[in-house]
């Protein structure tokens, strides 16, 4: 605007504008929470409905046509192996997160610190290893599994995640490593630090939003994932919530849709909660990672 | 004691070599022993006769590849595929893109309006597509009831029992599911865009529409196409919305090659077919990302 003269019109109209803009963003935010949401929505009101309510073509699905009643979660936490199935979840993710980091934060350290030759080209292939898909490698996994003598256990989910999260975090970890300064750690090493001390008090503190980005993929990663879990483990004490949760209540053709909506509101919530404390956090680490990697 | 320790220290220290193998054998040995083999396992198999009932492998060179050429139900698949994941892939970038603007922008309630938007990215896709189960119903549908309600319909629409309303059914739970992924990868490409670009060109009068298309699209570029090929990748092999939704139906007018690799090779114990079916995704998945990353490089360097 240099040099031009901003009369009364053009702020009437900067304003206007303005104007329609915030209205515009409202709009596509209430929209997307509705089209994102609804469906919980639909299944928290499902979740109360007694069956003379769910089942009844007339009744208005959106209200409550007779009393609420918590028999369907009641049912979900005491008659069927819901706590288990969410416990099982949780300890696989634990555990899979830590071998992830314990994987993949040397290797990236070594592919962006220490210049080898082959740094780049061995950074592209462990990407391409992501491209080789679960559905490629789960009948000759679950031989190996069985080799293994790890069918039907949690422990086989527990050996064969990391081969998704791992990629994906050496990748991510490198991009981020890159963007902190080798300066910092060179100064370390003059001052009497070793590598390995100027790694673990220098660099690990400046790498902690891309160990968060790593954590947070990995474990939602690993508690979604259904066909590894689903071709390798059948009983049900030994499954995790994506597997035994359709498997428990939907028998036959009966489905317990009350239970199996509210399980899944109880899990979607809380993961949601965790994931949103840490998203900026998330995004920093991605950023950095996807952009210059 | 303390003397020899820390000269071995110095020495391993300045030996970058050594120390990049050291610290990169672990997961390289991880990855060749538990995708690597197999890998190549997966290879033998599709050239083999082994079922699940008959675990002893048997040679029958291109056998099984002969036999899922000459099954309509494997170019059914082999379709669907590609429309599966190229009309997810379109619908996800767009509108991934508009949400990671919207999120982005500071507005009142903005933590609640992330929160309810990430809910179908966080949630377990097996658990959250059970949920759209029970939405498309063909009695029960709260949609049907809605459009009979305002008098749209007149009879229920069947979502998932009508071929091409099923893939439309398929395609919208796996787009609703991924689209906040495809959102928060793009608000950190945004996000990375210097801000006196922006505020140079605001303060040049470039409208809205001409920044977003001679600044940021160009910029964002590369995440766009990450984004897009995690996305395709996820969504090329990806069965869960299939298997839990339709399970291939109806008459596998939904089928993907990864749901008829598990029908085949898991439920139907045709291990030598299902390994056929599932290698024949590989070849297409590297053409796919070769020709992606070649397009970011090319964009970074111009």
């Amino acid at each position: 605007m240099d040099g031009l003269v901003v009369t009364d019109a053009d702020r009437r109209r900067y304003a206007r504008r303005h104007r329609a803009g915030r209205i515009a963003l409202y709009a596509v935010a209430v929209v997307s929470a509705l089209a994102a949401a609804g469906p919980f929505v639909w299944a928290a009101i499902t979740t109360f409905k007694q069956d003379r309510d769910l089942y009844r073509r007339r009744n208005n699905p959106f209200v409550f046509n007779e009393t609420p009643t918590n028999d369907h979660i009641d049912l979900l936490f005491n008659r069927t192996g819901f706590a288990t199935f969410a416990w099982n979840t949780l300890w696989v993710g634990v555990l899979v997160v830590l071998i992830t980091l314990a994987l993949s934060l040397p290797a990236a350290y070594s592919l962006a610190r220490l210049d080898r030759p082959w740094g780049g080209r061995m950074g592209i292939a462990i990407f391409f290893v992501y491209l080789v898909p679960p559905t490629l490698l789960f009948l000759s996994l679950s031989r190996l599994v069985v080799a293994l003598g790890l069918q039907d256990s949690t422990w086989s989910l527990v050996v064969i995640y990391p081969t998704i999260t791992v990629p994906v975090s050496v990748w991510l970890l490198i991009g981020f490593l890159k963007t902190i300064p080798k300066d910092i750690e060179e100064q370390a090493m003059v001052d009497g630090y070793s590598r390995l001390g100027a790694m673990l008090r220098v660099v690990a503190p400046l790498l902690f939003p891309g160990l968060v980005a790593v954590v947070v993929f990995a474990f939602t990663l690993t508690a979604s994932e259904f066909i590894y879990a689903l071709a390798f483990i059948s009983p049900s004490a030994e499954k995790v919530i994506s597997t035994g949760v359709p498997t428990e209540l939907v028998r036959g053709d009966v489905f317990f849709w009350q239970s199996l909506q509210a399980s899944a509101v109880l899990v979607a919530v809380p993961i949601a909660l965790v994931f949103n404390l840490f998203l900026d956090r998330f995004i920093a680490g991605f950023t950095q990672g996807a952009v210059k990697g | 004691m303390s003397a020899p320790a820390h000269l071995a220290r110095r020495r391993l220290s300045d030996r970058d070599g050594v120390l990049a193998w050291l610290f990169l054998s672990p997961a390289v040995v991880y990855i060749l022993a538990l995708v690597g083999l197999p890998f190549v396992l997966a290879i033998a198999f599709s050239l083999s006769d082994v079922t699940g009932g008959d675990p002893s492998f048997d040679w029958v060179g291109l056998q099984n590849f002969e036999r899922i050429f000459a099954d309509p139900v494997f170019w059914r698949s082999l379709r669907n595929t590609f429309v599966f994941t190229a009309v997810s892939m379109l619908l996800i970038v767009v509108f991934g893109k508009v949400l990671a603007n919207v999120l982005i922008a500071d507005f009142k309630g903005r933590w609640l309006v992330r929160f309810l938007v990430l809910l179908p990215w966080t949630t377990p896709v097996a658990l959250s597509t059970i949920t759209w189960l029970w939405m498309l119903d063909s009695v029960f549908s709260p949609i049907d009831w809605v459009l009979r309600t305002a008098g749209l319909i007149q009879t229920n629409m069947f979502w998932l029992g009508v071929p091409n309303l099923a893939m439309a059914s398929v395609i919208a739970v796996h787009v609703w599911r991924l689209v906040p992924l495809a959102a928060v990868i793009m608000m950190a490409g945004l996000l990375s865009i210097p801000r006196d670009v922006q505020e140079q060109a605001l303060v040049d009068g470039a409208g809205y529409w001409r920044r977003m298309f001679e600044i940021t699209i160009p910029l964002t570029a590369p995440v766009i196409a990450i984004s897009a090929l995690f996305g395709a990748i996820f969504t090329f092999t990806d069965m869960t919305v299939v298997y839990v939704l339709t399970r291939g139906g109806p008459t596998n007018e939904t089928q993907v090659l990864a749901s008829w690799a598990f029908f085949r090779g898991i439920e139907g114990s045709d291990i030598g077919q299902g390994a056929a079916i599932a290698l024949f995704l590989f070849p297409l998945l590297l053409a796919a990302a070769i020709a992606i990353l070649r397009a970011v490089r090319r964009m970074e360097i111009g």
